[in-house]
């Protein structure tokens, strides 16, 4: 009790240097929960678009980008009719832009696609897909921002399409997105006889191996891999992990030096009072027990504020109807996990060389030390 | 008894040796204590004397193990004082330190500051509150255990200090001019309290001062001078 007393005695005496402390812990703590939960938000997302009623992805082995993926109309005839597959369906991806939106995604689909058929159709009739070239379906918040309804006329890049239906889904990316049919998507993006990748659904899930390499045998430029390989190897998803976990890790050294500052002023504004701990009787261990104890002390609070903070923030991040569907903030256990032990150990850290440098205090010089 | 007898029975009784002790600071620049003999038996109350700088205070800390000599051997109840998990024994179990300034801790109250040793003994809470009460009672500080040390005044934060170095029960207390930031009045008052509480609990005290009236109501008073010892009387 005595120990724990003179722990938060210490931390309290300097509460303004404590607050920024925690401050600085708290706003990493919050920087890294919102960034990595966006972005894991976002892979997941576009995982989800990749593995619509499918277990497997087929694409264009040493793309750095799945819109430089090309797999040939002919492969997806082909894996269609192998016997362990139920649905091979093939989906191209574009960018385009209208006026006021630089950048909408474009899915070029055919009607028996997955995205199509689960959708929840608040206007038009789905058995009207792809029966003119230039009909398209927008996704409910692309429809919002085009100011468009059925039966409107749509200019998308440098061509203008007819609104045949507006589709509700979970995902962001498609929510604002526009799905063609895929032979006009083809002639849109000049990708004639070709789609970015293969969405395939198997007979039986057992059969993955088995088809992954039928894949690689008789298509050597191809590669086909399980949803949770593709969102594991992907190398966008790895870079875009990648920097978040890096952005947050900078966040949290920052805070780990404030920590580390805090101590060694702590540490230096009490020599004497260390000295007398010494005299006390207190050990090297017990010395550097409180040390530690006050940076961990610094750390949690600073987590926990933190995380508080973060959730906030990314509660506010969904409120804004522009990212609407964009922004998944369910926060995975995981990355709190993660972000409470970096946090922890960031602090910990920091109390390393002032802990060290109070272990070195001798009794008989501090207490000379006015 | 024959003269061997007795200097053997003085010797058993011996807690607290010296034996040719140097020390010295700046890369021998400054030398304290030039070759120092010295002895304590139990029970005794010895007064170091000497003007500033002559190495009373040096000898305190090496006799209580804050410091090591350059030279010699220090040995509390005969065992030397050679590593720091050794002195770090006889700093929880076998020597009390009261300094000129109570060196107490200003946000803690009466109580947390003199239940500081028993923490780093590992002492249980309700003993070392036990033996607390009993100091205060002597002490008469029952009254101000919750008060924080800002609140108390000079004598009573002497006395703080007495009761935190006899907590955790030493054999031999260390006081390095335990009145010295008293009043004339507090200074006579705190020093027959260390009088007395040192005959109740049976200790032996060193004790470093420049009050000559102080000193010599101690059993033994030596008088050092320029790091040497160059005096020892009985009174």
């Amino acid at each position: 009790m005595i120990f724990f007393k003179l722990i938060l005695t210490n931390l309290r005496r300097h509460r303004i240097r404590t607050l920024i402390s925690i401050a600085g812990i708290a706003f990493s703590v919050a920087a890294m929960l919102t960034i990595v939960t966006v972005l894991q938000g976002a892979i997941g997302m576009f995982s989800g678009i990749l593995s619509s009623d499918s277990e497997i992805i087929v694409f264009e082995r040493n793309v750095s980008d799945l819109f430089f993926s090309n797999v040939p109309a002919g492969a997806v005839q082909d894996m269609a009719g192998w016997p362990m597959v139920r649905n091979a369906d093939p989906v191209l991806f574009g960018i385009v832009s209208s006026e006021d939106h630089p950048i909408i995604t474009c899915f070029g689909v055919t009607a028996a696609d997955a995205r199509i058929r689960k959708a929840t159709w608040m206007q038009g009739d789905r058995a009207n897909f792809a029966q003119h070239d230039d009909d398209v379906v927008l996704g409910e918040r692309a429809a919002e921002f085009l100011s468009a309804t059925l039966g409107s006329q749509v200019q998308i890049g440098h061509g203008t399409f007819h609104v045949i239906g507006i589709v509700k889904t979970a995902n962001g990316f498609e929510d604002g997105g526009v799905f063609m049919p895929l032979a006009s998507a083809q002639t849109f993006f000049h990708k004639e006889g070709t789609s970015s990748v293969v969405t395939i659904k198997l007979r039986n899930k057992d059969d993955a191996t088995a088809f992954k390499q039928l894949v690689k045998v008789k298509y050597k430029n191809l590669i086909a891999l399980e949803d949770q390989e593709f969102t594991r190897s992907y190398s966008q998803f790895k870079i875009l992990k990648a920097t978040a976990w890096a952005v947050g890790g900078c966040g949290l050294l920052l805070g780990g030096l404030g920590v580390a500052n805090t101590m060694i002023m702590s540490v230096f504004t009490r020599i004497r009072e260390i000295a007398i701990l010494r005299v006390s009787g207190f050990s090297n261990p017990q010395i550097a027990a409180m040390i530690f104890g006050e940076s961990a002390l610094v750390s949690i609070l600073g987590a926990a504020a933190g995380l508080s903070i973060g959730t906030c923030f990314l509660w506010l991040l969904k409120l804004i109807p522009a990212l609407h569907g964009y922004v998944d903030v369910s926060i995975q256990p995981a990355v709190v996990g993660i972000v409470i032990v970096l946090a922890f150990l960031t602090g910990v850290a920091g109390a390393f060389y002032p802990a060290l440098y109070a272990m070195r205090i001798r009794a008989v010089e501090a207490l000379r030390f006015e | 008894m024959t003269n061997k007898t007795a200097v053997a029975q003085r010797t058993e009784r011996v807690v607290l040796r010296a034996e040719a002790v140097w020390k010295s600071y700046d890369d021998g620049a400054i030398r304290v204590l030039n070759d120092v003999d010295f002895a304590a038996v139990a029970g005794q109350t010895v007064a170091l004397c000497g003007p500033s700088g002559c190495g009373k205070s040096t000898l305190l800390h090496l006799l209580g193990g804050l410091d090591a000599p350059d030279r010699g051997r220090v040995c509390i109840n005969r065992k030397e004082l050679n590593h720091s998990s050794n002195m770090l024994h006889m700093l929880r179990h076998e020597v009390g330190f009261v300094f000129q300034l109570h060196n107490l801790i200003p946000d803690l109250t009466l109580e947390e500051n003199c239940l500081i040793p028993t923490v780093a003994a590992g002492i249980d809470r309700k003993t070392a509150r036990a033996r607390l009460q009993q100091l205060a009672e002597r002490t008469g500080l029952s009254h101000r255990l919750g008060h924080r040390i800002q609140k108390l005044s000079g004598g009573e934060r002497q006395r703080t200090a007495l009761c935190r170095a006899l907590m955790n029960r030493p054999k031999i207390l260390l006081a390095d001019e335990p009145t010295g930031s008293l009043d004339e009045r507090t200074s006579a008052v705190v020093f027959d309290l260390l009088l007395e509480m040192v005959a109740t609990e049976g200790l032996t005290l060193v004790m470093a001062t420049h009050d000559r009236g102080l000193a010599e109501r101690c059993d033994r008073l030596v008088e050092m001078h320029d790091g040497r010892i160059i005096e020892s009387r009985t009174e």
